[in-house]
């Protein structure tokens, strides 16, 4: 097995040969932002290229279509993606949620058929688990799976998903029992194919404007029985189970990143470059930016040394996903206060600061605090999780 | 562009304070509860001179002092862990004071001195700090204490204020001008008449400080340290004090937010545990969020704390996490508490109370932030 100094050396140079520049359209910064055609295509066929390169997946087994090597390989090659600032990859869902679930508890038949085009971007994933109804409730979800021979005939609404009509599979959370004792006993887990009759998208436009997510309809659409993950009724533990990969809290994932996480070195610029950096009352704010940053750069790494972690071991990783999306969201809302007038223009005005980046950075940012389990979920979470306390509802 | 937000300080663990973790962990918890910190409020001295002596046979307080001055040969990496578990019991002694004095002679004191007073604290002296002055100046060098060199030695006049354990302590480091320029004396506490010091009534209770009149105290010439060293021993005690209070008020974050905890899981009002209603519980969260990351700071400080220039960054950031996170925990745990948290039989305002104090001394978060900005932004 190759060195992790020499996979890291090649990486290295990879990301700094190959790495796209000016791409002549605004680049998404998150998985979130991938609205157009153009931008879509653009960071499929970026996905696919670093997959061939070896620099994803590098730590999946590779009769899977993973790199075989380990997950510190992967570490290394991502840190390169970081370095150079790479596009992100684009297929989170499949390759950060669905894809370590798979490898974790999915059939033989299931890694053979779903691994290798999560990486290679083939297959783009999306997630069904909110409904129109049932958000933050998600263990309410009512969507019907009502099994036929060997298919289940699916018939409700899934709702804010994204990359829905890009999407060629569906992790879905459905209701196969509606008599079950208790509402979370009734729910199953089922990898869903979208290109099926009776399977219905439309697009969602956000408040930025832009679209980048579905609501997806279920109309008698038929699917195999084979999809299924677990047994039926065990549908919330592997939600669960999901959304511990979707906020960071368990690992697994094929590496890179789906996010450009918020560097407060850019807060910086963007006060040099409008004048505002010798105002010591900015300077007092981005201190507090500042900071924050390191502290959450420094629990990244604290996680990782057992002794420190001894206390509360759950807590650094139940907090990830409330303290990063939090702070992307104020550091972005505080980017626009130092734009003076400028503030007010939006995405592609020509007058705009940093074309309107900013701007739809912090009205993206909302989709992480409210998407995965909203940040007051987050709270409540951690509250009965790491400390204790007792169940609100 | 200067900085590098991504090299700010880092963070590791030794082998050693892995293991002084464990020890003060269990040594801290055996010797100290509640009752035994409100007990020792109506002390004199404010400790119990049992543990002092339990501590100082551990050799906690030579773990940063070099073998050859009998210590352990460490450095205040491996003390952070130790102050952190005393913290969280609240367990006053005057450890902190003589911990920072020993570094204040080790960057600043004469051969003659170190080989004098080190072993000592590293086997049981205690040792404290005379520099603040009525103008409430957290600029060690905006004095007005006076040293003037006579025929018997150096004659000192002023008052020196929020000097801590002054009634306990074995040798003092003193602040006084020498001919117009900050200078540092060490001296051994019996040369101080009892006369001379007055207790401070102060916002924590645990704690003990002094007025201390300098007015016609005579010192030995020998207790000058070296005057090319000033500047470097005024920042390094500056910078050890803040780290080793940042530690102290980590720990007692912890136990503050435990408190609260456990009150919200067994108080009902309503028919419902209050910790039930988000609008006590989230806060809660935040308070405990708010500790972790005052802990990861404190620890990359801990890290860096001997690296030239980072460490500074890492311990006045760790410095205004520490501070903001048991100020905010303690201030809840107060409101939290309802008519009890207004109570003195109620513990949140003695963490309250300490973070005040802490907060007081040796820089607040915005003499902690003026002082990033002109690191950071210049």
């Amino acid at each position: 097995m190759i060195s992790i100094e020499d996979f890291a050396q090649e990486a290295n140079d990879w990301f700094a040969k190959n790495t796209p520049r000016d791409v002549g359209f605004m680049m998404p910064l998150t998985f979130m932002e991938v609205g157009t055609d153009q931008q879509f295509q653009f960071l499929r066929d970026w996905q696919r290229q670093v997959y061939e390169a070896g620099y994803l997946g590098a730590a999946w087994p590779s009769e899977y279509g993973g790199g075989g090597l380990t997950d510190a390989h992967q570490a290394v090659a991502t840190k390169a993606m970081r370095k150079y600032d790479a596009p992100i990859m684009m297929n989170t869902i499949g390759l950060s949620w669905a894809g370590p679930l798979i490898l974790d508890i999915g059939t033989e038949e299931h890694k053979q058929k779903y691994i290798k085009g999560i990486l290679s971007a083939d297959d783009i994933w999306c997630q069904g688990f909110s409904e129109p109804e049932h958000g933050s409730d998600l263990g309410n979800a009512q969507l019907r799976a009502v099994r036929e021979g060997d298919e289940y005939v699916l018939n409700g609404s899934k709702i804010w998903t994204t990359h829905g009509h890009f999407g060629k599979y569906m992790i879905l959370l459905a209701r196969t029992n509606p008599e079950a004792a208790n509402k979370y006993a009734g729910l199953s887990f089922i990898l869903t194919p979208m290109n099926v009759p009776g399977v219905e998208t439309r697009k969602i436009k956000k408040l930025t404007g832009e679209h980048g997510f579905t609501q997806t309809f279920f109309t008698d659409a038929r699917i195999p029985t084979e999809g299924l993950m677990g047994g039926e009724g065990q549908g919330w533990k592997i939600a669960m189970q999901t959304l511990e990969y979707e906020r960071g809290a368990r690992g697994g994932q094929a590496g890179g990143y789906s996010i450009t996480e918020p560097d407060p070195l850019e807060i910086l610029n963007l006060a040099r470059e409008t004048g505002q950096i010798d105002d010591p009352v900015v300077r007092d704010d981005l201190l507090d930016y500042i900071i924050d940053a390191q502290a959450l750069n420094l629990n990244k790494r604290r996680a990782k040394i057992a002794p420190l972690m001894r206390d509360h071991p759950a807590g650094l990783p139940l907090m990830n996903k409330l303290v990063a999306t939090e702070f992307a969201r104020e550091i972005n809302q505080y980017a626009l206060t130092l734009q003076g007038t400028r503030g007010a223009y939006y995405v592609d005005e020509p007058n705009a600061v940093d074309k309107g980046l900013w701007h739809r950075s912090y009205l993206n940012a909302f989709s992480a605090t409210i998407g995965g389990g909203t940040s007051q979920i987050q709270r409540n979470i951690i509250a009965e999780h790491v400390l204790g306390l007792p169940k609100s509802y | 562009m200067s900085f590098d937000p991504h090299a700010l300080g880092s963070l590791g663990i030794t082998e050693e304070q892995v293991d002084l973790m464990d020890v003060a962990e269990t040594f801290c918890r055996d010797k100290c509860d509640m009752a035994k910190v409100r007990a020792h409020i109506n002390v004199t001295r404010g400790f119990d001179s049992e543990d002092w002596q339990a501590l100082s046979a551990l050799g906690w307080l030579g773990i940063a002092i070099p073998e050859a001055h009998g210590g352990v040969g460490l450095s205040l990496t491996e003390v952070v862990p130790v102050v952190e578990q005393m913290g969280r019991r609240m367990m006053a002694t005057p450890f902190i004071p003589t911990t920072v004095t020993a570094q204040a002679l080790l960057v600043g004191g004469t051969t003659l001195q170190k080989d004098m007073y080190l072993a000592k604290i590293a086997n049981r002296s205690i040792a404290t700090l005379a520099l603040s002055e009525m103008n409430g100046a957290y600029d060690l060098t905006q004095i007005e204490a006076i040293a003037d060199l006579e025929p018997d030695g150096y004659r000192l006049s002023g008052t020196k204020i929020l000097v801590q354990n002054l009634d306990a302590a074995d040798l003092i480091v003193i602040s006084a001008k020498l001919d117009g320029e900050v200078t540092l004396f060490v001296v051994d506490a019996d040369l101080i008449p009892e006369t001379a010091r007055r207790r401070e009534k102060i916002i924590d209770e645990t704690k003990r400080s002094y007025e201390l009149s300098l007015d016609g105290l005579i010192l030995p010439v020998t207790a000058l340290m070296a005057s090319d060293k000033v500047a470097a021993t005024l920042a390094h005690i500056e910078l050890c004090a803040n780290l080793l209070g940042s530690a102290e008020q980590v720990g007692a974050a912890k136990s503050c937010i435990e408190y609260t905890v456990e009150y919200l899981r067994t108080r009902k009002q309503f028919g419902k545990l209050i910790g039930s209603y988000q609008a006590l519980k989230h806060p809660t969260v935040d308070a405990y969020i708010g500790y972790e990351k005052a802990r990861s700071l404190l620890y990359a400080a801990a890290h860096s704390f001997d690296e030239q220039g980072k460490g500074e960054i890492a311990t006045r950031m760790a410095t205004v996490a520490a501070g903001r996170a048991l100020s905010f925990a303690a201030d809840r745990s107060i409101q939290f508490h309802g008519g009890f948290g207004f109570t003195y039989d109620c513990d949140a305002q003695l963490y309250r109370r300490l973070a005040i104090f802490n907060d007081s001394q040796f820089g607040d978060i915005r003499w902690q932030k003026s002082k990033l900005a002109a690191l950071l932004f210049n």
